[in-house]
């Protein structure tokens, strides 16, 4: 029992009693709804001694204000509660609309969306092509100084491919032996056993190893750089790189490039080695096939263009990876949301660009019958 | 009068740099005990200790009656309802509006009808001194003074009796901090509030703290205003009667 109300004619006596605090809200609500203000001209409310939190102040006041709208005089006995007076001082200014409400559907609503999301593509565009310039000129003048900071270059070498030399060697390998599984498989039917071989040193030279170490290095090393720029965007330091007189593109992105664009390549390189060894285990086992036979059979089947044709698609890729992640990572604004949102999309729009790239290279080589 | 908080030779460490050597103090209810010390000298790793952020590598903390060791999830997290923190630099959600921030510890710890949600966070971020506009703000839109009031809007935001404040007027205006001293020390007549703060404001310390613990040479030494005033420590006498000192106390009449 938080309240006591005697009904005296057209006067409705209240007695607050009890712990009027934030956690009893539910059980003083409860009370006061079901308190009948119908006829009552006087309300006398008896609050002394009663400590009222904001929280159930706010509710007396709701109370007090339904008495008057329905005509009744408030009163109290003594002074009112000091939170009352508290409350109306707080209480100026109208209430602001939210700002996120969700409208139910609208069709003049969908055609905006369709609108503002067309200009912000748009602008995303701009604001891509805007980056590459401002790096352009930063990768221009750090060259011209002399300023290309090998520490850091080394330590993004590190970091992304001395590192991510387990996972890429065990993935290669997977890849090979599901290639050689599914050629075994299929090539067996025609006899033609042994072009297994040319399909797992082909496959994984000209495209499947530097594709995957791509996919991977969107993965682990755009999504890193993502988020590392975009906390940093957050806590205002890149503001205070600027401030400071340090450009933020030279200090933090071309040391990111330069060293993917290192690190790629030569995780191509791994990959490259533990496909074919894989090829050559799995064509051992599964067709008995010597490795002195494997050796021979994929000198055969590569062309001296074969390995370079995959290689030089590597720091391509890189550059794409290491642009994503960097670009998306400094457009974060504001919140820790906006840097969940960039960082996903950093590998996805990575790993888009590798394989629309490696589509276009694939078209490219076929034109040029390599 | 009960203790609200007692901390008990809490030694923390790191690594071999010691940064409470056994730190004691006691703070009563409806006290504002101001905690003051040099930078590094350990303030906030204190709250956070006494939050229950940190582990202590010795000693314990009994909070509003419970020691924090010992204390189960259900129990830890009912006791958190009782309390109300801000952190140095705000530490709002970001993802978050400014009403949507008050009103997330109110759904975790209070039964609220729909409206008395939305009602009595636009409350609590008036309450603060903020206008009404900015409770549909984003923290990245405010400025540094109103995103301390936010902060300190979400501390209040479930009407705790102990509120636990680390710089809450670091960055406002000399207007603003006046406004907070005086609804701070409005919640303790109205509410018997119980405040520890830490502060280097002795515009605050003069106007509202009842008592001072000044954390050196990682110990507490707390004690009246003018007991901490009187202590013959170098630092405690450089911090009250330095330049900056003597302006305030001539100011305050001190």
């Amino acid at each position: 029992m938080y309240l006591a109300a005697r009904r005296d004619a057209e006067q409705l006596n209240l007695t607050l009693s009890g712990d009027w605090r934030a956690p009893q809200f539910a059980a003083i609500d409860a009370e006061l709804s079901a308190l009948s203000l119908s006829g009552v001209r006087r309300l006398r409310v008896s609050a002394q001694q009663q400590q009222l939190d904001i929280t159930c102040a706010w509710l007396l006041q709701e109370l007090l204000g339904r008495a008057r709208s329905g005509g009744a005089a408030v009163e109290f006995e003594g002074a009112a509660p000091a939170a009352l007076a508290l409350l109306e001082r707080c209480r100026s200014g109208a209430p602001p609309t939210p700002a996120d409400g969700s409208e139910w559907f609208d069709p003049a609503h969908a055609v905006e969306d369709i609108g503002r999301h067309a200009v912000r593509g748009a602008r995303g565009i701009a604001e891509g092509i805007r980056f590459v310039g401002r790096l352009s000129l930063a990768l221009v003048h750090a060259v011209a100084r002399g300023r290309l900071r090998p520490i850091s270059i080394v330590r993004h070498v590190y970091d992304t491919g001395v590192t991510a030399v387990p996972i890429v060697s065990l993935i290669a390998f997977l890849i090979s032996v599901i290639l050689a599984y599914m050629g075994a498989q299929q090539l067996r039917k025609f006899g033609a056993d042994i072009f297994v071989v040319d399909l797992v040193t082909v496959g994984v030279l000209r495209e499947l190893g530097v594709l995957l170490t791509a996919i991977i290095m969107a993965g682990r090393s755009g999504s890193a750089y993502a988020a590392e720029l975009g906390a940093m965007q957050l806590n205002e330091e890149v503001d205070a790189l600027s401030a400071i007189g340090a450009e933020p593109i030279e200090v933090l992105v071309l040391p990111r490039l330069f060293g993917l664009v290192i690190a790629l390549p030569l995780l191509t390189l791994v990959a490259d080695l533990i496909g074919l060894t894989g090829g050559a285990l799995l064509c051992h086992v599964l067709l008995n096939m010597p490795v002195q036979q494997y050796l021979q059979r994929a000198q055969g089947a590569i062309a001296s263009t074969t390995f370079w044709v995959g290689v030089i698609k590597a720091p391509v890729f890189a550059v794409l990876v290491a642009l994503s992640g960097c670009y998306c990572g400094l457009a974060v604004r504001g919140s820790s949301r906006e840097l969940g949102r960039l960082t996903t999309q950093a590998v996805v729009q990575a790993i888009f660009f590798v394989i629309l790239v490696d589509a276009l290279f694939a078209a490219v080589f076929m034109e040029l019958d390599i | 009068m009960a203790a609200v908080l007692e901390v008990r030779g809490v030694v923390n460490r790191f690594g071999s740099q010691v940064v409470h050597a056994g730190v004691d103090m006691t703070v009563e209810e409806g006290e504002i005990f101001g905690i003051i010390g040099g930078s590094g000298s350990g303030k906030s790793v204190l709250l956070r200790t006494i939050l229950g952020l940190r582990h202590p590598n010795a000693g314990g903390v009994r909070l509003l009656g419970h020691e924090l060791g010992s204390l189960g999830a259900t129990e830890l997290h009912a006791l958190k309802a009782r309390y109300g923190v801000t952190f140095q630099a705000g530490a709002l959600f970001t993802a978050l509006t400014v009403r949507q921030n008050v009103q997330l510890p109110m759904l975790e710890h209070l039964q609220l009808s729909a409206p008395a949600l939305e009602q009595l966070a636009l409350l609590r971020v008036q309450l603060v001194g903020l206008p009404a506009e900015a409770a549909e703000k984003y923290p990245a839109q405010l400025s540094g003074g109103m995103i301390k009031r936010a902060a300190l809007a979400r501390a209040l935001a479930i009407d705790p009796p102990l509120l636990l404040l680390d710089e809450p007027t670091s960055g406002l205006d000399p207007i603003g901090a006046a406004a907070f001293d005086e609804l701070i020390l409005y919640l303790r007549r109205e509410l018997k509030l119980t405040v520890v703060m830490i502060t280097h404001d002795l515009d605050t310390i003069y106007r509202i703290c009842s008592r001072v613990g000044v954390l050196v040479d990682g110990r507490m030494i707390s004690d009246s205003l003018e007991g901490i005033e009187g202590n013959p420590h170098p630092w405690i006498q450089s911090y009250f009667h330095g330049p900056r000192g003597h302006a305030r106390a001539a100011r305050h009449g001190a």
